[in-house]
């Protein structure tokens, strides 16, 4: 059994989170994670997409017709309540509370502002019109509760030209720079894929400014409306490019694996199917401590290579030889001698390396719960330790509506014929209805 | 007048290079006084990073250094002496926080672990970030980048499925690290105003890419819930070449045409049973013949027009900027975003401002990125070292 009645920091915190997809449930996670009682508002008679699931109805023709990882439900079968068995779900719904009720009518939108008055914070991260349209604004949420905290993260803001735009991480990365800087030397950004750093950016952002919110709060006595950029929550993590043009007029590109002038520095295939190790070295006695490892080759011993501007210049011709030597050898076994003998080396792990690899398991960063609806797994848990405040996952993704009978019978107080009425029209329930896309 | 967010806490400042520095940078933004310390002679090592003017490197004009580093005093301290270890821990009882992120055998060598400054310090916040954490059979290793990105990130599935893994651009694993090492910081000053006891963060950069919420989370989940592996060229490239640059412009999905056709001037897409019908719209022949329609009208139109139409047809979507679209771009400018700031050696630039504000409170005060110990002389005076003390300290090489 979890201890969960341990001690953590932001158990005196009581989160509204209204966030979907990746960025703000992230950032609601980063809180939940240490103690913040973080309630997941999810609309019963609408689905958000991606965060809870694709569509409430999910055709298996759907499915089997793009077995990829976005569509990975358990045995690729969503079943009869996909939003319980979608991966997405899984990955940031541990740690969080989950409650029903129906946004778009005003007795759900009262519900949400009656919660609202016994939470220190609201999050959330919809276009900017959709928190318009169900009249959920600062000026509204401070009248019910004066010190409220509410923190917004739509893609550009609150003001300007693109307030109101639709941006999702994949998209802010190209509007924040950093689409166009990832990629091999030889091709154009229409070679990328999707990845999704942005979402995380603006997800460990939304966390920094809920806790410096949480701080003001304590120390003042005061809340207030911080808004989110996540487009300018990602600029700064080029801030050195951006300063680069200034400074040279410069744009920078797309660079491969290269960085500054580190060689070698890339992706080494090595043996088996798809097996890559990283190697990057950025010093003259890695460079050696690599050289051991081979085993003293004599072309190592070429006098363009003693240096690491020499290797850098040559580092075409260096990525060759090395693949040639990692290619006879298993990942592991390249990255254990480079690091014996003082090389940065590391397996380009997938996810079932992942899984078992020593260094997460040692740190026991993965738990395993039983859930209904997806049995038993691991899931990613706390991401660093506090070693005067022991932590660890309290409980797995939460079922839709799991909380219902907390949230509005203990927080609410709502009494037993009024909560019936609540589930009979629709606000409380675990499941969506079949009218629901 | 309303504090900065931050204000009240001191912050000693032990971190070089960017995972650390951008951790420090994130708290004196948001008001915390910090404390930078570095090496003396060569500082922080990112200061021979570059970019640098005309690629001339110089220790006072490194963009990665300024960048990371306004707004923090600076001072120089030879932590290898046993005097600067001695003013380093005058400087730690008197400060809130302190962070650093060397290797891991680092800090217990000097004899400056946890336990030994909390003795002096009950109340201190010590956060420690590594490649891989301070336990652990990788404890020793060394990371970087690139390997950190390997061993705990996404690198396995990015780039395209014919080439090698792709990193991602610059040194933003360690740059994400420094944030959620920001986060975690101050988490812990909230556990701290509580139980009045400090705490010591052990914060592994590995670990916080193996947790954070980009495509790793769900890939995790969709393997063990279907034994598979995922391996690159999973998706389709969604970035599309315009006018005079790219465009990622979301076409795809259930409702895709729903909203696309109207976009194209073609509403009649929605109900073509070719794009409509979402198993059919996935078939190549399909797929190729929608992106034909698509292309035809993208490669018509500059990056703003086709961003401007998009949104108005309510199509997730964003332009491909370079550094200088950035800089150039009227949204960013009109919200103010850019924080104007004169440096005394390196001369004057526009750096990327914060991710939010906090309403009402004080405009931070800007303080340029400090020369190379520029602040050795009053901070040690803070702490009771005149004039002549700090003269005999140069002598010795200790600052």
């Amino acid at each position: 059994m979890k201890d969960n009645n341990r001690w953590l920091p932001l158990a005196d915190i009581r989160i509204a989170d209204m966030t979907i997809v990746l960025a703000g449930t992230g950032a609601a996670s980063l809180m939940a994670d240490w103690g913040a009682e973080v309630i997941r508002i999810e609309p019963s008679q609408a689905l958000q997409p991606v965060t809870r699931t694709i569509l409430a109805h999910m055709p298996q023709s759907l499915i089997d017709a793009n077995k990829t990882w976005y569509y990975a439900f358990p045995n690729w079968d969503p079943g009869d309540h996909p939003w319980e068995r979608y991966p997405f779900y899984h990955a940031h719904g541990k740690n969080k509370m989950s409650m029903t009720v129906d946004l778009k009518r005003e007795e759900g939108r009262q519900i949400l502002k009656n919660l609202v008055a016994v939470s220190d914070v609201l999050i959330e991260n919809n276009v900017p019109e959709t928190m318009e349209k169900l009249g959920v604004d600062y000026e509204e949420l401070r009248s019910i509760k004066p010190d409220i905290i509410m923190v917004r993260m739509p893609a550009y803001g609150l003001s300007g030209p693109y307030s109101g735009y639709r941006s999702f991480g994949s998209h802010l990365e190209g509007a924040g720079g950093h689409t166009y800087i990832r990629g091999y030397e030889d091709s154009d950004p229409s070679a990328n894929e999707d990845i999704y750093f942005g979402d995380a950016c603006a997800a460990v952002s939304g966390a920094y400014a809920v806790a410096l919110a949480i701080r003001r709060l304590k120390r003042t006595g005061k809340g207030g409306l911080i808004e989110l950029s996540q487009s300018e929550a990602l600029i700064p993590f080029f801030g050195e490019n951006l300063i680069d043009y200034q400074m040279n007029g410069r744009i920078t590109g797309p660079k491969g694996n290269d960085l500054y002038d580190m060689a070698p520095h890339n992706a080494y295939r090595c043996l088996g199917e798809d097996r890559w190790v990283a190697i990057a070295v950025g010093k003259d006695n890695e460079w050696a401590g690599l050289i051991h490892a081979m085993g003293d080759p004599d072309w190592a011993q070429d006098a363009r290579f003693a240096t690491q501007p020499g290797r850098y210049q040559h580092r075409r011709e260096l990525d060759e030889r090395i693949n040639a030597w990692t290619a006879q050898h298993e990942d592991r076994w390249v990255m254990e001698i480079l690091q014996e003998n003082g090389v940065p080396a590391g397996t380009i792990n997938d996810v079932s390396d992942m899984l078992t690899d020593p260094q997460l398991a040692a740190r026991g960063f993965f738990e395993e719960f039983d859930r209904p609806y997806t049995g038993r797994n691991k899931y990613a848990g706390i991401v660093y330790k506090m070693g005067n405040t022991p932590n660890s996952v309290r409980f797995p993704p939460a079922t839709l509506g799991q909380h219902n009978n907390h949230v509005y019978r203990d927080l609410l107080g709502l009494p037993d014929n009024e909560y019936v009425r609540l589930e009979r029209e629709g606000h409380i329930g675990t499941t969506y209805g079949d009218n629901v896309p | 007048m309303l504090q900065a967010a931050l204000e009240g806490l001191k912050v000693v400042d032990l971190t070089h290079y960017i995972a650390g520095p951008n951790c420090t940078k994130l708290l004196a933004d948001y008001g915390a006084e910090v404390t930078k310390i570095e090496r003396p002679i060569t500082g922080d090592g990112a200061r021979q990073l570059g970019p640098f003017p005309e690629d001339v490197p110089h220790l006072e004009k490194s963009a990665l250094f300024l960048h990371l580093n306004a707004n923090k005093r600076g001072m120089t301290l030879n932590l290898k002496s046993v005097k600067g270890v001695e003013i380093l821990k005058e400087l730690v009882q008197r400060a809130d926080i302190l962070v650093e992120n060397f290797h891991p055998r680092v800090m217990p060598a000097l004899g400056l672990n946890y336990d030994i400054l909390k003795a002096t310090n009950p109340e201190l916040i010590m956060v420690s970030i590594s490649d891989f954490g301070q336990t652990g059979p990788y404890r020793n290793y060394k990371g970087s980048e690139i390997v950190d990105y390997a061993l705990g990130g996404a690198f396995y599935t990015t780039g395209p499925s014919d080439r090698p893994p792709l990193k991602l651009g610059g040194n933003v694993v360690a740059y994400y690290a420094g944030a959620h090492s920001a986060v975690a910081t101050v988490i812990a000053v909230l556990g701290q105003m509580q139980r009045g006891s400090g705490d010591y963060l052990d914060i592994s950069i590995q670990q916080t890419q193996a947790g954070s919420p980009d495509r790793l989370g769900p890939m995790l989940m969709g393997h063990q819930f279907n034994d598979e592996i995922w391996h690159r060229g999973a998706s389709r490239p969604p970035v599309r070449p315009c006018l005079d640059g790219y465009m990622n412009i979301q076409i795809g999905g259930p409702r895709g045409p729903e909203r696309v056709g109207p976009m194209l001037g073609m509403p009649e897409l929605a109900s073509d049973p070719r794009f409509a019908d979402p198993i059919e719209a996935i078939k190549p022949e399909n797929q190729e013949a929608f992106e034909a329609i698509f292309l035809t009208w993208l490669l018509e139109k500059p990056m703003s027009e086709a961003w401007e139409t998009a949104q108005k047809g309510h199509v997730a979507s964003g332009p491909i900027y370079t550094a200088q679209d950035i800089l150039a771009d009227p949204h960013f400018r009109s919200r103010a975003f850019w924080e104007e700031i004169e440096h005394s050696v390196a001369g004057g630039f526009e750096y990327a401002g914060r991710p939010f504000r906090i309403p009402g409170e004080a405009r931070i005060r800007r303080l340029p990125p400090p020369l190379l110990g520029q602040h050795t002389r009053e901070i040690l005076a803070d702490i009771g070292y005149d004039n002549n003390a700090v003269k005999s300290l140069r002598k010795e090489g200790v600052v």
